[in-house]
């Protein structure tokens, strides 16, 4: 038994890359200031598609030869992880390898690689000895943290969790319960997407009639609006750097938040649509686990993938939870980055963070016509709100019905 | 096929592989692992290219001839010509 159960686990350090930026300072500033990372790309057999495209420099802290036998998700896995080392003020060298983990949330992993190779295949008159040797590695689940582990040496364990757009705030809360049984010293924890590398993904939102489309890419992804029409698939990432709180202050790391409550629970009714009442349970189960109340909640973070019945059973299960919160705020972030899937939960909750310092709370991009379904109190939208703030809530769905809902305090000794 | 053709495309296969290496001081007759960041799978690389590429198989037996520059164009110019 760990004597480190209730322990104290704190954020010391955040690395990501999304569509409109590739650090946190660059992507609190595009939050601030309404900047959209949508862009629109050719997707093969489908033409052209509203997307997020992450734009950072793939090489920085990876060989080139390593990222043509690599993933997509390994190299911003890799540029994520050491991008929040460096912002932690450990270096590779200082880290007891074996002593560290790496937990990165993932949608879905391998379909981007399979997708590109069976296109491949029949380039190559479906030969299948042409076939690449590469293609196991780079499909197995686990690849995105292997490659980090490859990459910086670390030994400790390094595996992803599969949670569809739940994932994000899973990689980090499993992060945080590994900390708190003593397996490791220091977590690696996020999520992790690629998925605008394949038609697949697109192809079936759209089937789905749940593609994001609008002839301005920048609004084609518009969460709570009434005239919203879908999902816009992005890849990005963001990793946190989670410790014990009495070995961060040990070594003077600067805090940007502790972990204060989550919880996780599934839906058990459909493979896709979401349901308002497990939702509310989520987010009640966190609030008790962090001893606080719904009004001590001052930023609602919303999944808010811009489909109709997620947005709106979403915004009912906030309306039921937060009835009597007049000091909840709610803003969303995908109208900015569009659904970066795995990654959502953890670069949304990474948006949120310097709240805690700047005293704004970033809003929604701006929505021109608020779905009256989905008009919520203290919805933040057009200009950042002034306040101070103590604790940020942020949820993810995903499908087949799982629910995650992370709360994050401000640090105080 | 003269030497230096025969060189150059695998030079060019290598290039594509190893793309971080300088390979203009290639010695010919040092194991091609001893002077360049090449591993098994890079190797594995090598003969899937020559197959696409120029449709010559190199059974597994026979990988220990791709260990030099010049052990593998004495291997391969045959299977070129």
């Amino acid at each position: 038994m760990s004597n480190h159960q209730n322990g104290r686990i704190v954020i010391t350090g955040v690395g990501l890359t999304a569509p409109n930026a590739n650090n946190l300072k660059e992507f609190r500033e595009a939050l601030l200031t309404q900047k959209s990372g949508i862009t629109e790309m050719e997707i093969r057999y489908m033409g052209k598609v509203a997307v997020g495209n992450c734009n950072f420099d793939e090489t920085l802290y990876q060989k080139k030869k390593m990222r043509r036998r690599g993933t997509r998700a390994g190299s911003i896995s890799i540029y994520c992880a050491h991008e929040a080392l460096n912002d932690s003020g450990l270096s590779l060298d200082s880290l007891v390898k074996d002593r560290t983990g790496i937990y990165l949330g993932i949608t879905e992993h391998g379909n981007v690689e399979t997708e590109n190779e069976i296109y491949e295949l029949h380039q190559n008159h479906l030969d299948t000895s042409l076939w690449s040797h590469h293609h196991n590695p780079r499909t197995v689940a686990n690849t995105p943290a292997g490659e980090v582990s490859l990459n910086t040496g670390i030994t400790g364990p390094a595996y992803t969790i599969g949670a569809a757009c739940a994932a994000g705030n899973i990689g980090i809360i499993h992060g945080a319960q590994m900390l708190r049984l003593g397996e490791v010293d220091l977590a690696l924890a996020g999520g992790i997407s690629e998925s605008t590398g394949t038609f697949g993904i697109f192809a079936g939102f759209k089937s789905q009639g749940a593609l994001g489309t609008h002839e301005d890419p920048t609004k084609a992804s518009r969460p709570l609006d009434v005239n919203r029409n879908g999902i816009v698939v992005s890849e990005g990432g963001a990793i946190f750097v989670l410790e014990r709180l009495e070995d961060a202050e040990k070594r003077g790391a600067k805090i940007y938040g502790e972990i204060a409550g989550y919880h996780v629970n599934s839906d058990a009714v459909d493979f896709v649509l979401p349901e308002t009442q497990r939702q509310i349970e989520c987010m009640k189960a966190a609030i008790a686990r962090a001893k606080i109340t719904a009004n001590d909640i001052d930023i609602v973070n919303l999944h808010a993938t811009g489909t109709i019945s997620g947005d709106e059973n979403e915004c009912e299960a906030i309306n039921a939870v937060f009835s009597q919160s007049a000091n909840t705020y709610v803003n969303c972030t995908k109208g900015f980055i569009g659904h970066a899937m795995g990654a959502a939960g953890a670069l949304e909750l990474a948006g949120n963070l310097p709240s805690f310092t700047d005293h704004k709370i970033h809003s929604c991009k701006y929505i021109e016509n608020v779905d009256p379904r989905c008009n919520m109190r203290n919805l933040v939208n057009g200009e950042p709100v002034e306040k101070e703030v103590n604790y940020i809530l942020s949820n993810s769905f995903g499908m087949l019905g799982i629910n995650s809902v992370l709360i994050i305090k401000k640090y105080n000794k | 096929m003269d030497y230096q053709t025969l060189r150059q495309k695998i030079i060019d296969i290598i290039a594509e592989i190893a793309v971080d290496e300088d390979l203009s001081n290639i010695d010919d007759t040092v194991r091609l692992r001893d002077q360049l960041d090449l591993d098994s799978m890079d190797f594995l690389d090598i003969v899937m290219e020559l197959k696409k590429r120029y449709k010559i198989e190199v059974p597994t037996e026979d990988y220990p001839k791709l260990a030099t520059m010049k052990s593998c164009i004495e291997y391969l110019g045959p299977k070129f010509a």
